[in-house]
This record gives structure tokens, C-alpha cells and sequence, in this order.
């Protein structure tokens, strides 16, 4: 690895401890930022977050070889962590800290459409299942029961089987779309409380119509849940699409995904247990700091705790 | 005159807030003492400390965050209460002094009938056997009016309306016949009618049983039909403290004489009232920064400068014996003010 | 009394909330609540009706209904002639600019999410009566007007105090210059000292700008002060209405006898005969045959009659109707 390797990877460590430093100061000066900081694990989880999103966006920079790229499929066939390269090499002889640098991006992006899908979707719907009471709303909610009596990975293992070359996009929506039933429970009981709250029939009295109650004083008010199960979903769909991968049938070679080089290195365990090890503690830091994360937040975000 | 039953002295509960909003003082140096047979009325606004002194003389506030502070002392039948052990103390609580808590629907618990709940302390403390435990279950239920007591002891507190579930706390509390109830706001939660029924139902008992009761409220009304002396609590202290006659013929600490005076009443005409009704300016200071010198002088219409930085003690109003009547007002060493204004 | 002075008439409201279904939904539905069955009353332009009665006997469902924040069953309503209940939704929305609602819980009824200027400025962003910095103006002006200082407007509902969050709610409601105020227990949630500040504000919001108040309240010495008619609610029926002079001097239902002489009043040595009423407050879902009162009611010539026919609200007095079949011999 170069110095302006090196040097770039300083720089990732550097700006993941400014951007936690400032998330911690400005939550500090804030009754809800607190309630987040009474969580030790918060900051750490922060900085474990921002320390991969600077490698996926900066990759090329921190990444010394194309991650595609094989060095010396002679020579350098699982080789051990070196100077050269310091996270070792796989199979065919790619430099497996730049398939990680690169799998970052894949794995998160993955990670991050599909909670937006889902999170999207499960909102909608929850908000108007709990908001309209007429069969509208008993109608979508024995749709998302069917959804939820559905195992997800199934689902998307019969269409990957039946859809020759998925292409990735698919993919992530199908991932997206077949995540939010849970959502949209966890929204539609948090509205149905919320509508029965004094402020929304004040909005209606006001002359407010159905959108504006929706969106000015339900939503909001439900944030909470939404923000802490969209950071919960990021990990989840990172470990579903791990599991696709690992089972040869997500994201397709040679595109560096965490779950990919874990599929990759996996029969090589024994031998060359750093083509695994490493993308595995990737996604377990990443799930980790989004747990830790998502629990700040929900205290942070819980105005029942805002008293005193 | 007689010994007092619970004697309370320079009480001071302190609770430590989260998030640096400071020490809440909410019960800062109160003094008191109950007879036996009285009935004592405590009044006050909502977070004048009212239920934190109650919890206190039980030895009940959450510990962190709150505390009592060294120097409090609370005797109850020649006992300091805050130096007894665990043991004893358990041994007072429930059988000695009851207590009746303000929200009759989260005080009973869901899945024990109110039989088995009525009964539970005189198990404890008497060590009466099931059959005779169910026995006085049924004899209190008749005691606080509940009809067909035996059908009703294997009640469960859902099926019953909120003014039964008050005579079932009612019931728990007295199954020891203990010296002193203390009720925390019994009808506060209440309607009316049923309030009035509960109100009637305590002095009965009191009479019959010959215990002492603190009744802790916020209705003037309520205190002024059943207590026979009243203690007006403000920003965590006693301010004033007389029979009931004479507190609410002669107030004298501003705040009673206000409070009082924006009561909406009922027994004056219709022609009289429709007007402004008499009304304190600003409001209730938080716990956790209670104003310097005396606490009401940013509200109080007569406060001059040395309301604001000399805290006034409890001082004996003039013409009574000593102790009979106190206010904790400066206007007591300068009459002649409260008469300028008026 | 000429038709053309009442500005708000509700006749024969009912609503009937269905009964919750036992076995998760599938069984058979139990008996509907009946909130309100059949209320009457009207008010005069620039007056106050107060409307009182426990818990659970339907006076916040009035309330609603008038608004129709709740769909009534069955009744009419009309506000200045127009027929409220049989508006479409957007013309109803305008009419909710001429009519408002204060609501009980200071806590619940604000937005914890919006400042008081956002909650001020959404009314008038609704039914676009302000824009650009006219807005500032009329959010600054409304809070003088309830006797809040204009700095406030930032605050979030959890930094203010009841009192205050009840002045934002009350500055909401006027936002629009309504005629008409429905005032669901404005003050119960409030201490003592700061219910008379919110009652005194009531009242001079009244004289200055002409509204027409319901008053909502289970306190009858608090309606006393603001009321100029009563309205007795129990079970869902109202048992009793006429001028509070006549209502407080001499009452004709048994009821509002009893409910008068069982608030407390603050005099010690006052004597008074006070009636406690036996038994709890019957369900609304399952009234008593005849008079829904018969089961609690002291009256002396109760008998089979009260038991069996249930007693019309009928005219006893002028201006004065109660429903007992002996309201010419009250106790
Ligand atoms: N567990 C606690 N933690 C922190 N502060 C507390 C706690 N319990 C009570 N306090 C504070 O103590 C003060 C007095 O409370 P208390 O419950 O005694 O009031 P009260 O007079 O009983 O009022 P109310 O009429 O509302 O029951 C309040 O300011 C309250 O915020
Ligand atoms: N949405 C609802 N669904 C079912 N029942 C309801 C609903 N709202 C009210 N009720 C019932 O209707 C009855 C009347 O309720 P309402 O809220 O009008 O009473 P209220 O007189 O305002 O009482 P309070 O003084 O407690 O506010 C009650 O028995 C209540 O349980
Ligand atoms: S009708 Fe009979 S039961 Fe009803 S209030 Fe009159 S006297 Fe009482
Ligand atoms: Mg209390
Ligand atoms: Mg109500």
C-alpha cells in the first residue's frame, strides 16, 4: 500500500472522529441530543458510521487496486495480510482491503435504498391504515398480515430463482418492498393512538383536511418508531443481502459486496480465514453501531422522556 | 393538651433531576403535627409537595432520585421514623398508618381480587389464617358501603366503578385500624356525587374508629367541610397553619387570602358573581428554582423589599395562644401595610 | 326571545357509539354506548350556555357533534341559519372559520412538535386570512390578546406551563375570529389560581369580541361565573335547562338538587342540608327503564311511575324545563 494510501486512510479516521466529535457537541447542547448521549455506546456507533460512509464515498482514493483487479492469480492466491496487502488477498488474488473499501459501497447503498423503499412504503401505509378506519384501512392490514406470514428470504430466493441475472436494482427494490409490513404495523398503531390525541381533532376543528392532519401532525409525531426501525433496517437488509450473497445468489460477481466476500472466501476458511474474517466484522461493526445508534435515537426522539 | 401522634419537624425532601436542571426541593422544611382523632387538611397547588410529604412520613420517595435530607426528623408514637430499621418500619406502614393514594384505578392491582387485596395486610401484620383473613375482607367491604360485600370480595378492580375501587383502597387501608390515615387527594379523581359519598364515608369512619386522618387535597371546599385544622403548603413550605374556622374567617398569609378569594363558589348569587373573579397574577414557581426570600413575593400584591430578601419564618398570629395560628409572612411585623392596601 | 337572535340550535342530537365486539372482533357486538340521546338547547348570540354533568354523560360528544369533529346519528344543528350537519366536507371546513373548540387537556391539545407560532400560524395559513409578514403581526397580536408576552411564540407546548399552553389553545381557537367557542372543560386541568386568570380572560374575550360560548364543565360553581343559561346533562339527556338564575335559586330536578348540594364550598360554618346520592352513575350502554335517574333519586314521591315512563323534558316554570314527572314539587 502507498503512502497516499495511508495517508487517505488517516484522513477516513480523521473526518469519522470530527463528524462524531460534532455530533456529540451539538447534541450536547440539546435536552433530546442528551438523552442520546446517555447512551455510552452512541458516540462509538457514530464514528464506526461515519468511518465506513467516508470509505464508500472516497473509495477510490482508499482503495490502492481496482477491486476487481487480480494482482497475480500466480502468486498471490490467498495470500496473507502484508505490507502490500494489508488485509491479504482472496482467491484470485484480489486485494481484499479495496474489495472492502468498494463492498462498503455496495453493502451500505444496498443497505440504505431498500430502508428508504421500505420505510416509504411501510409509513404510507401504516399511516393510512391507521388514519382512514373505513375498510380501506382493515384491507391493508390483512394485506401486511399476509406480507408478515411470508418468510422474506423465500421470497426472494424464488424470485431470484425464477428471474435469471437479477439485475442489482431489482434486487434492492425487492429487498425494499417485502421489508415493510413491520414498519407499517409499528406506524399504523402509533397513528391510531395519535388520532385519537386532542392536537389532531384541534387541527380538524381548524378546517385542516385529511393530507395536512397526515402529514403536519401524525407523521411527526410518529418519527420516532420510523427513524429507529429505518436505522434497525439498514442492518437488517445488510445481513439479508449478506445471506443472499453468501449463498451465491445476490449481489453477482465480481461486484465487492461484504456478503460477496464472505461466498468468496468461504471455502478457503481453513487456509485463508482473512477473505471472510474481514467482511464479516465489517457488517457485524455496521449492524452494531446501527443498533447502538438506532437505541440513542429512540430515547433521544421520545418526548415522554423530555419531562422533569 | 395532648401528645401529638405524628410530630414533623424541618422535613426536606430533595430530589435530584435529570439532565442538570438542577435539585428539586420539593418539600423544603415543613413542620407539622397531627392529634390523635383530628383530621388534618393539607392544601396546596398541584407541586407544592403535598404527596412528597406524605410519601415521606411513610418513608416512601423513589431513593435516587430523591432523598431526605440529615436533619429532618419525623415521630410517630414517640418513634423517629427515618431512623428505624427496614423491619419496624414495615411493621408501622399499612398496620399503624394507611395510606389511600390519589388514582383509585393504578393503585389496585389487575390480577388479585379485591378480597385477596383487602386481606393481604391483615395477614401480614396480624397473621390472621386465609378463612378469617376473607372474614374481615367481607366485614370491611360492609364497613365502607359496598353492597353484597359477599359476592363482591371476589370482585377482580376492573369490574368495579371508579368510586367502589376508592372504597376498596378505602377498605385496605383500614383493615388493621390503624392510627393514622393519610388520604392522598381520595376524590380528587371523582365525580361529584361520588365524591360527596366518599367525603361522608371517611368521617364516619373516623368517628367509629377514633383514628387520626391527614387529608391531603387542593378543593378548599373539601377541607372546609370535613378537617379540623388546615395546613396551606406554597413552593415546598408550610405558609399557613390554623383551625378551620379561624383559616378561612381570618386568612392571613396572602396567598390563603388569594387562593380563597379566586375559588369559584357556589353559595353566592348569581347577580354577585357574574363578575371578575379575584385571581392570583403569575404562577406556581418550579421546584427547582423556588424564588429568594419569601417564595410568594413575586405573586404576593403587598410584597415590599424585604419579601424579596428575607425569607419570613412560620410567625404566631396575634390574639392566639402560641402555635394556634402561624403564617410565614413578613405583613405580620408590619400590619399596618396590609391595611394600606386594602 | 326572537328566532332571529339564536345563533346556535341543536335539535334531538343523538349519538350512539357501537359496543366493542367481543372474541377479537368476531362476536356479537355488545350494546351500543348511547353518549347522547336526544339534546336540545339553543343560544342566543353573545351568550354563554353552560352545559354540565359527570363523567361519561356525553358532554364532550355534544360538544364534538356541534363541530362534527364526531358524526352524529341523528339531529340538526344549525349555526346562523345554516345546517351544519348537512355540509360536504369542504364547505364545512369554511364553516369551521365561524366555529371553535377549546379543548380540556392543555397537554394533549398542542402539538408537541410545533412551536406556538406554528400552531398559531396554521389556522391562517388553512383558510388564508394572513401571508408573508402580516402573518407575524396577527400571531403577535392573539398572544397579547390572551395575555401571553409575544416572545412565547418560539416556546414548544413542554417548555410552557398549563396555564400558558391553555392561553395558546384559546389564542388558536380565536385565530380565526370565530363567533361561536365551544369551551370543553377549559379550566378542570388548571390549578385554582390559574383557572380564575383563564376564566377572567374567558370573560373579557367574551364582552370585547361578541362570541357565543358553550361551556362545557362538571364544576357547577364554575359555570355559575360565566354562564348565562344551564343545560343538566345525565346519561346522555339533558334533565334540566333554564337561566342560571333560575337553575342555582331554584333548581327542579332532582339531580341538579343533589349535584348543587354536593360541591363543596369553601365556608365552614356554612349549614347546609347536604344530599349524598347512593349508588355509581349507571352505564350508558345500559340505561335504566323510565327515569334513567329512578335508581339514585332522593326524591320523596318517587314511585312506579318514575320507574316505568320516562319523564319529558318539559316547560315547569317559564323558561325553565326539567324532565321529572314532580318537578312542580321540587325537594
Ligand atoms: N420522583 C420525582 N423526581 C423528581 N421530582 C419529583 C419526583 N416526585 C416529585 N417531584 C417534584 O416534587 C414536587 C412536589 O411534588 P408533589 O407530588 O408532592 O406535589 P403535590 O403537591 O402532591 O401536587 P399534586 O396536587 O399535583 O399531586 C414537584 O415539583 C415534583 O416535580
Ligand atoms: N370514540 C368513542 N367510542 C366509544 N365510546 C365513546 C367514544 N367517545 C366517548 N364514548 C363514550 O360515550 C360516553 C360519553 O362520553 P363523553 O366523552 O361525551 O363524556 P363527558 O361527559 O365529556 O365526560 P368527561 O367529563 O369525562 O369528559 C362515555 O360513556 C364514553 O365512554
Ligand atoms: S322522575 Fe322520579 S326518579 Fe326521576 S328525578 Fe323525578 S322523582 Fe326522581
Ligand atoms: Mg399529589
Ligand atoms: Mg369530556
Amino acid at each position: 500500500m502507498s503512502a497516499l494510501t495511508w495517508l487517505a486512510l488517516a484522513g477516513a479516521v480523521a473526518v469519522a472522529l470530527l463528524v462524531a466529535e460534532e455530533a456529540h457537541r451539538r447534541a450536547a447542547a440539546s435536552a433530546a441530543g442528551r438523552r442520546f448521549l446517555r447512551h455510552p455506546t452512541a458516540t462509538p456507533g457514530v464514528f464506526i458510521l461515519a468511518f465506513f460512509v467516508t470509505l464508500a464515498t472516497a473509495a477510490p482514493l482508499l482503495a490502492p487496486y481496482d477491486p476487481a483487479f487480480q494482482i497475480d492469480i500466480v502468486h498471490l492466491q490467498n495470500h496473507a495480510p502484508s505490507a502490500q496487502n494489508i488485509l491479504g488477498t482472496d482467491v484470485y488474488s484480489r486485494d481484499v482491503w479495496s474489495r472492502l473499501v468498494y463492498g462498503a459501497r455496495i453493502s451500505l447503498g444496498i443497505g440504505t435504498i431498500a430502508m428508504l423503499v421500505a420505510v416509504t412504503a411501510g409509513a404510507g401505509v401504516g399511516a393510512v391504515a391507521g388514519y382512514v378506519r373505513r375498510w380501506v384501512g382493515a384491507v391493508l392490514m390483512r394485506g401486511v398480515d399476509v406480507g408478515l406470514a411470508m418468510p422474506r428470504m423465500f421470497v426472494l430466493l424464488m424470485a431470484v430463482a425464477l428471474w435469471e441475472h437479477l439485475p442489482l436494482a431489482v434486487l434492492v427494490l425487492l429487498i425494499g418492498l417485502t421489508g415493510w409490513f413491520a414498519t407499517s404495523r409499528l406506524v399504523r398503531a402509533e397513528v391510531l393512538s395519535l388520532r385519537e390525541r386532542e392536537f389532531v381533532a384541534a387541527a380538524r376543528a381548524a378546517g385542516a383536511g385529511p393530507t395536512r392532519v397526515i402529514f403536519r401532525h401524525v407523521l411527526p409525531n410518529a418519527a420516532a418508531p420510523i427513524i429507529v426501525s429505518a436505522a434497525l433496517g439498514i442492518g437488517n437488509v445488510m445481513l439479508l443481502e449478506a445471506g443472499l450473497s453468501y449463498l451465491g445468489l445476490g449481489v453477482p460477481s465480481p461486484l465487492p459486496s461484504w456478503g460477496s466476500m464472505i461466498y468468496d472466501g468461504e471455502p478457503f476458511m481453513a487456509g485463508a480465514p482473512w477473505t471472510s474474517l474481514f467482511p464479516g466484522c465489517a457488517i457485524a461493526l455496521v449492524v452494531m453501531a446501527l443498533n447502538a445508534v438506532g437505541d440513542g435515537l429512540r430515547d433521544a426522539l421520545d418526548p415522554r422522556k423530555e419531562t422533569a | 393538651m395532648t401528645e401529638p401522634l405524628l410530630r414533623v419537624r424541618d422535613l426536606k425532601t430533595y430530589f435530584v433531576t435529570e439532565q442538570g436542571s438542577g435539585t428539586a426541593r420539593a418539600v423544603d422544611g415543613v413542620s407539622l403535627d397531627l392529634f390523635p382523632g383530628e383530621t388534618l387538611g393539607l392544601v396546596g397547588e398541584s407541586g407544592c409537595g403535598k404527596t412528597v410529604t406524605s410519601l415521606s412520613i411513610l418513608r416512601l420517595i423513589p431513593e435516587p432520585p430523591g432523598h431526605i435530607r440529615p436533619g429532618s426528623f419525623i415521630e410517630f408514637e414517640g418513634r423517629n421514623l427515618l431512623t428505624l430499621a427496614p423491619k419496624e418500619l414495615r411493621a408501622i406502614r399499612g398496620n399503624r398508618i394507611a395510606m389511600v393514594f390519589q388514582e383509585p384505578m393504578t393503585s389496585l392491582n389487575p390480577v388479585f381480587t379485591v378480597g385477596d387485596q383487602i386481606a393481604e395486610a391483615a395477614i401480614v401484620h396480624q397473621g390472621l389464617s386465609r378463612n378469617a383473613a376473607r372474614a374481615r375482607a367481607v366485614e370491611m367491604l360492609t364497613l365502607v358501603g359496598i353492597p353484597d360485600p359477599q359476592e363482591r370480595v371476589d370482585h377482580y378492580p376492573h369490574q368495579m366503578s371508579g368510586g367502589m375501587r376508592q372504597r376498596v383502597m378505602i377498605a385496605m387501608a383500614l383493615v388493621c385500624h390503624p392510627k393514622l390515615l393519610i388520604a392522598d387527594e381520595p376524590t380528587t379523581a371523582l365525580d361529584v356525587t361520588i365524591q360527596a359519598q366518599i367525603l361522608e364515608l371517611l368521617d364516619r369512619l373516623q368517628r367509629e374508629l377514633g383514628m387520626a386522618v391527614m387529608l391531603i387535597t387542593h378543593d378548599l371546599g373539601v377541607v372546609a367541610g370535613t378537617a379540623d385544622r388546615v395546613v396551606v403548603m406554597y413552593a415546598g413550605q408550610v405558609v399557613e397553619q390554623a383551625p378551620t374556622t379561624t383559616l378561612f374567617a381570618r386568612p392571613l398569609h396572602p396567598y390563603t387570602e388569594g387562593l380563597l378569594a379566586s375559588v369559584p363558589r357556589l353559595d353566592t348569587r348569581v347577580s354577585q358573581v357574574r363578575g371578575r373573579l379575584h385571581s392570583i397574577p403569575g404562577q406556581v414557581p418550579a421546584a427547582t428554582a423556588w424564588p429568594t426570600g419569601c417564595r410568594f413575593h413575586p405573586r404576593c400584591p403587598y410584597a415590599w423589599d424585604r419579601c424579596a430578601s428575607e425569607e419570613p419564618p412560620l410567625l404566631d398570629a396575634p390574639g392566639g395562644e402560641a402555635g394556634a395560628h402561624t403564617v410565614r409572612c413578613w405583613l405580620l411585623t408590619e400590619p399596618q401595610r396590609r391595611e394600606r392596601r386594602a | 326571545m326572537t328566532p332571529g337572535a339564536r345563533l346556535v340550535q341543536v335539535d334531538g342530537l343523538v349519538k350512539h357509539f357501537p359496543g366493542a365486539r367481543a372474541l377479537l372482533g368476531l362476536g356479537r357486538a355488545r350494546r351500543p354506548v348511547r353518549a347522547v340521546d336526544g339534546v336540545s338547547f339553543a343560544i342566543e348570540s353573545g351568550q354563554t350556555l353552560g352545559l354540565v354533568g359527570e363523567s361519561g354523560c356525553g358532554k364532550s360528544t355534544v360538544g364534538r357533534s356541534i363541530l362534527r369533529l364526531i358524526e352524529p346519528d341523528a339531529g340538526r344543528v344549525t349555526l346562523d341559519g345554516v345546517e351544519v350537519l348537512a355540509l360536504g366536507p369542504r364547505e364545512l371546513r369554511a364553516l369551521r372559520r365561524r366555529m371553535q373548540i377549546v379543548f380540556q387537556d392543555p397537554y394533549g391539545s398542542l402539538n408537541p412538535r410545533m412551536t406556538v407560532y406554528q400552531t398559531l400560524a396554521e389556522p391562517l395559513a388553512i383558510h388564508r386570512l394572513a401571508a408573508g409578514p402580516e402573518v407575524e403581526r396577527r400571531v403577535r397580536s392573539l398572544l397579547e390578546e390572551v395575555g401571553l408576552d409575544p416572545a412565547f411564540a418560539r416556546a414548544y407546548p413542554h417548555e410552557l406551563s398549563g396555564g400558558q399552553r391553555q392561553r395558546v389553545g384559546i389564542a388558536r381557537a380565536l385565530s380565526v375570529e370565530p363567533q361561536f367557542l365551544v369551551l370543553d372543560e377549559p379550566v378542570s386541568a388548571l390549578d385554582v389560581s390559574v383557572q380564575a386568570q383563564v376564566l377572567n380572560l374567558l370573560a373579557e374575550l367574551q364582552r370585547k369580541r361578541r362570541l357565543t360560548y358553550l361551556f362545557i364543565a362538571h364544576d357547577l360553581a364554575v359555570v355559575k361565573h360565566i354562564a348565562d343559561h344551564v343545560a343538566v346533562m345525565y346519561l346522555g339527556k339533558i334533565v334540566e335547562r333554564a337561566s342560571a338564575a333560575a337553575l342555582y335559586g331554584a333548581p327542579r330536578h332532582p339531580y341538579t338538587t343533589s349535584l348543587l348540594s354536593a360541591v363543596p364550598v369553601p365556608d365552614p360554618t356554612a349549614q347546609r342540608q347536604r344530599i349524598v346520592l347512593q349508588g355509581d352513575v349507571p352505564s350508558p350502554a345500559a340505561p335504566p327503564p323510565g327515569c334513567p335517574f329512578h335508581p339514585r333519586c332522593p326524591h320523596p314521591k318517587k314511585n312506579d311511575r318514575c320507574r316505568t315512563e320516562p319523564p319529558a323534558l318539559r316547560e315547569v316554570a317559564p323558561g325553565q324545563l326539567a324532565a321529572c314527572h314532580f318537578a312542580e314539587e321540587p325537594m
